[in-house]
């Protein structure tokens, strides 16, 4: 699958956002004033600004708002919704953190409960889709709330939940990587299964000489050379090396971790992409 | 809305020969042809003429070589286009009710002013099927010639769909899959119709016919009977001679 900037730097920073939002909401950071403006402002700003981010991915953006219409049958609907209500139900933690005044502990649950739920819907988009079979597991949602919420841990300066958080991170990457290897052949997706032909098929002849939208979107072998170094980067990066340096402790190197753990999520949402192999690329004999 | 419906009237749909399918790709041009004028946005070109054409097409035909488990290879012409599934995954994933499947006769289209151009369909389609439109920025997919098989302008021999009238051996044909008394339904059972990748629960309607078996001959070669020449006459006397010296 063709891995788009814009679909990249939203899944990453708006998971981010809602993880650090998350903990926000339950009251992990003690906010007042300032403070609480600031990093309330910080939660905000990523989860709206990959949120916008995600717009620029579509052919015809002035439409969006009918995205919300279809929530009974599709995840990205669900998602759009989750993530508004998200957005709104920790606007009154969010003042009240800033102007001092309480909102009631079951009110910051739900709204933590809603950023949960925003980046599973966001992790059910691909985890819905059959013919990526890469994705087509139920590992898919638990990365994705994992690095959401091991992300937002260490935002907030929480050494202890971030150290664990992160080291279960590194576990699910890598067990992900193991099982999404051998997705593609579990689904029994082979040539003769996509045409029906019985035999040994191979490609004759390409049905066209130039690129189209299916080779450019869905069957993007691209970069795939360096996929091995890159997986080790991205689970050294987003959690082995900030898990040690959140288990170091102290605000600067936390804040530091932060940005190697952006880079590895970055490296790994990229592979999420890159690696994640369309059934359709069969019919041209590729993967 | 794009929730499927339970159930459908008729199940129109194509049943594809891979027999009799030459690859002339002609298919192809008359569906480009037809969907640059009428139906929704035209299907657009970028760089026609220039280094890196590219543009959008609803039908495509690939060509496998098929190696048997024994006997020599086989050229297969394959042309793929939408299915119009029963289950439609392209369909459920639409986040905008753009994407829809019709209960009267079982077509998938897209309504393409509440179309986003997300793209996520196309990432539900296991086949393929679904190009979107770089000019026009919305997803664009065969939609059975809609415009054609009920329009009552048009003499009765063209309601069909443009790939299927086109076809110059037959190889597509046009009907319901719901009437089993329909030439699609017969031919479908009398061949062995079958559906594309079946694992991936998307139900096709359009059934493909597989290649027939091909006659198998007992002479070692089509030339054999002539091969087996005996000089006579003068030659056999002079063939006869050569042997001795």
């Amino acid at each position: 699958m063709h891995p788009a900037p814009s679909v990249i730097i939203f899944s990453v920073l708006s998971g981010l956002g809602f993880g650090f939002m998350t903990f926000m909401a339950l009251a992990f950071l003690p906010l007042t004033g300032l403070w609480a403006f600031w990093a309330w402002g910080i939660g905000y700003a990523l989860a709206v600004g990959g949120l916008i981010a995600a717009t620029a991915h579509l052919g015809n953006p002035q439409r969006a708002l009918k995205a919300f219409s279809q929530w009974r049958s599709s995840w990205l609907s669900r998602e759009g919704w989750a993530a508004v209500l998200a957005l709104f139900a920790m606007a009154p933690i969010a003042l009240g953190d800033w102007l001092g005044f309480g909102v009631p502990f079951a009110w910051r649950g739900l709204a933590a409960g809603l950023a949960v739920a925003t980046v599973i819907c966001t992790a059910m988009i691909y985890t819905q889709i059959k013919a990526v079979p890469r994705w087509h597991h139920w590992l898919t949602p638990v990365m994705f709330v994992v690095f959401s919420l091991a992300g937002g841990a260490l935002l907030a300066m929480q050494a202890g939940p971030a150290f664990v958080l992160l080291l279960v991170l590194a576990v699910v990457m890598l067990v992900q990587n193991y099982v999404g290897d051998g997705q593609f052949a579990r689904a029994g997706a082979t040539m003769s299964a996509a045409t029906g032909l019985q035999g040994e098929v191979s490609v004759f002849e390409q049905p066209h000489t130039g690129g189209n939208y299916l080779l450019r979107e869905m069957i993007f072998v691209v970069g795939r050379k360096h996929a091995r170094k890159l997986r080790i980067i991205a689970v050294l990066c987003a959690a082995v090396v900030p898990a040690l340096m959140a288990a170091l402790g102290g605000v600067g190197l936390m804040l530091a971790a932060v940005v190697v753990h952006l880079v590895g999520a970055f490296a790994a949402r990229w592979l999420f992409f890159a690696e994640a192999e369309h059934v359709v690329g069969l019919y041209y004999g590729k993967r | 809305m794009t929730c499927l419906p339970g159930h459908t009237e008729k199940k129109l749909g194509l049943a594809i020969d891979l027999d009799t399918c030459v690859g002339c790709h002609a298919c192809v041009t008359a569906c480009k042809g037809w969907n640059d004028q009428g139906y929704g946005a035209p299907l657009s070109d970028q760089d026609a003429y220039g280094a890196d054409p590219s543009g959008v097409f609803l039908n495509r035909v690939h060509s496998y070589q098929v190696q048997p488990a024994q006997g020599a290879a086989q050229i297969i012409n394959f042309p793929r286009s939408c299915l119009h599934c029963e289950d439609a995954p392209c369909v459920t994933v639409c986040p905008t009710g753009a994407s829809y499947k019709r209960v009267e006769d079982g077509i998938v289209l897209v309504n393409e002013s509440d179309c986003i151009g997300c793209g996520l369909c196309a990432w539900a389609c296991p086949y393929g099927a679904r190009e979107m439109d770089a000019d026009a920025g919305v997803m664009k997919k065969c939609t059975l010639c809609v415009d054609r098989i009920y329009n009552e302008n048009l003499p009765e021999e063209d309601r069909e769909p443009a790939c299927v009238r086109t076809c110059p051996t037959g190889a597509r044909h046009f009907g319901d899959f719901a009437d089993p008394e329909s030439t699609v339904s017969k031919l479908a059972a009398k061949r062995g119709g079958f559906d594309l990748m079946p694992d991936m629960g998307t139900k096709p309607t359009n059934k493909y016919l597989p290649p027939r078996p091909k006659d198998k001959r007992t002479e070692a070669s089509l030339l054999a009977p002539l091969l087996d020449i005996e000089a006579k006459g003068f030659a056999g006397w002079l063939d006869r001679v050569l042997g001795k010296i």
